[in-house]
């Protein structure tokens, strides 16, 4: 009986594994169609946007966007240009939002007396923004209470 | 009679030789001079300095990927337009310090990318001293702030130029690593490192502090 039941099964998922890969095949399809990758399209040619105010956030916990460029800035082991600016020493000469204190968190969860280590490259979670026009449209509603 | 003719000869000669040696020196003067500002000319393109390798691989590669190097007008500056002066005593004693670069040179002061890394610190802020001695005046070569459009200089540009601007400070004061990659500074993050460039190195009091700590304060949203 038990042997049986186990047999079932795995014919169940063999079938359902067969079943969803002929359906990845014809419904989705990425953005550079259903080929293999050959290399990458060469990227047009973008402007960074003019510097602005801090821009609306979508939901709460959202990284703010960069509202200004980023050309040159360079995150090293030697030096954050970011932090040049953003850091809490350098925010009021500069005229730059502090980093929140979110990020002086660590993984464990420990509060540092500065920046942790694993918020250092701030352009994992922060973009600044260029011309590009959107590569999909989208319905995309930010949280209520948020965006009016 | 006679010795009266062999005095005024000879007389004449010493004046007809000194003139001739006068005549002399200047054109040999010319030669030389000419000779030397070639020479000097020769040595202030860029291919001369990157004639050394310690030139070539460390810091050449990281310019390249700068706006001094390629931008939408194409207009370039080299190497000499920022680290060579243009007036003629500082170009000179300039020179004369490169010397310490032959030495270098010669005794391998930097000659592998490990001891560039070590060394970078120390030539960092020599360059940054020297600049800042100058009022960043081989910056100011090229950029005239008196032309500066604040209309079309982006938020921060001219917010930061006309706040830093009028209270003395210069360019070299907020743009180092313009052209290359910075040597390590002081941040405060992760493990400190002793030799890391001080963060009062990195941003020098400003001269009129008092003037400009008003603006940003407002500016920085702390009340
Ligand atoms: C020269 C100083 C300077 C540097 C360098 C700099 N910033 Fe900024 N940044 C500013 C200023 C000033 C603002 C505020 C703009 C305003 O509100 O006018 C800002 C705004 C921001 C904001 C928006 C904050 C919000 O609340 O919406 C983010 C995010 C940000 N910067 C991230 C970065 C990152 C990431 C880098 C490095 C790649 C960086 N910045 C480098 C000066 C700087
Ligand atoms: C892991 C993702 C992540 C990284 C890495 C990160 N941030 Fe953030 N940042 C966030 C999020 C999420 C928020 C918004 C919520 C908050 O304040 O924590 C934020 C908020 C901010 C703000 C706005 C603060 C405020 O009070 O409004 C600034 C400025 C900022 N980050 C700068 C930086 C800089 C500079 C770095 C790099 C040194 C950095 N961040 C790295 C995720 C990140
Ligand atoms: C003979 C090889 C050589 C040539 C040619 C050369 N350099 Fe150097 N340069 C060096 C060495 C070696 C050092 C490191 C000297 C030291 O350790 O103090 C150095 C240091 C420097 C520094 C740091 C300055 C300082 O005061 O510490 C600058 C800036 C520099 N070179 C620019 C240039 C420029 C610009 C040129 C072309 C006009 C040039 N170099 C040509 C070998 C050279
Ligand atoms: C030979 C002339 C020359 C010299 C010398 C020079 N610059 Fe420039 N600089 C330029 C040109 C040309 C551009 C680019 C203009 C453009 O965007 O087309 C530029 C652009 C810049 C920018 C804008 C960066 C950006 O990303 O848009 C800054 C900042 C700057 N220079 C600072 C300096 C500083 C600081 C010095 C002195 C250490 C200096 N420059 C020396 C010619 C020069
Ligand atoms: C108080 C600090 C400060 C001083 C002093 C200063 N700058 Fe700037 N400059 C900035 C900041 C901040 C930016 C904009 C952010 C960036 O590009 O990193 C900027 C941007 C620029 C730009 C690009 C302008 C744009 O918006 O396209 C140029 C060119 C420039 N600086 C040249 C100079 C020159 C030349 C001097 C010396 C006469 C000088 N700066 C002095 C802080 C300063
Ligand atoms: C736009 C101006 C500019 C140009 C062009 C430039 N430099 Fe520099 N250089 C600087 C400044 C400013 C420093 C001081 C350190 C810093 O801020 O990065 C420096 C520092 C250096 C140093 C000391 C080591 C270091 O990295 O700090 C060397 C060596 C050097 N430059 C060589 C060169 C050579 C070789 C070239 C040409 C390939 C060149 N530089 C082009 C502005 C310039």
């Amino acid at each position: 009986m038990k042997k049986w039941a186990c047999f079932v099964g795995l014919i169940l998922a063999l079938s359902l594994g067969v079943i969803s890969a002929g359906a990845m095949a014809e419904g989705l399809r990425s953005l550079r169609g259903t080929e293999a990758v050959k290399g990458d399209v060469p990227s047009e040619n973008y402007r960074y946007e003019r510097d602005k105010t801090a821009q609306q956030r979508q939901f709460v916990q959202q990284p703010p966007v960069i509202p200004h460029t980023t050309k040159g800035y360079l995150i090293s082991k030697e030096f954050n240009k970011c932090l040049d600016c953003h850091s809490w020493d350098r925010a009021a000469d500069s005229g730059a939002p502090r980093v929140s204190v979110t990020h002086f968190k660590t993984r464990e969860g420990k509060e540092l007396t500065n920046m942790s280590p694993r918020r250092y490259f701030c352009t994992q979670c922060h973009v600044p923004q260029t011309d590009a026009k959107p590569l999909v449209g989208n319905k995309f509603k930010p949280a209520d209470g948020l965006v009016k | 009679m006679i010795n009266w003719a062999k005095t005024k000869w000879s007389q004449i000669r010493a004046v007809r030789l000194g003139f001739w040696g006068l005549v002399g020196m200047f054109a040999l003067g010319i030669i030389f001079w000419g000779g030397f500002n070639t020479a000097l000319e020769m040595t202030n393109t860029e291919k001369f300095c990157l004639s050394c390798h310690e030139m070539a691989d460390n810091v050449f590669p990281e310019y390249q990927e700068t706006v001094h190097y390629t931008n939408r007008s194409g207009v370039r500056a080299t190497c000499p337009d920022c680290h060579v002066p243009h007036e003629w005593g500082p170009k000179m004693i300039r020179k004369i310090q490169a010397s310490k670069e032959v030495w270098g040179k010669l005794t391998g002061s930097i000659n592998t990318r490990e001891k560039f890394l070590e060394n970078r610190g120390r030539l960092a802020q020599n360059e940054w001293r020297r600049m800042k001695a100058n009022d960043s005046q081989e910056c100011r070569n090229c950029h005239n702030y008196e032309y500066f459009d604040y209309m079309e200089q982006n938020r921060r540009s001219a917010n930061a130029h006309q706040k830093g601007l009028s209270s003395g400070m210069t360019c070299i004061d907020c743009h180092k690593g313009i052209a290359h990659h910075l040597p390590n500074v002081q941040q405060h993050i992760g493990v400190e490192e002793g030799s890391a460039v001080a963060p009062n190195v990195m941003h020098p009091a400003r001269p009129d502090a008092s003037a400009a700590s008003s603006v940003s304060d407002e500016m920085a949203g702390i009340e």
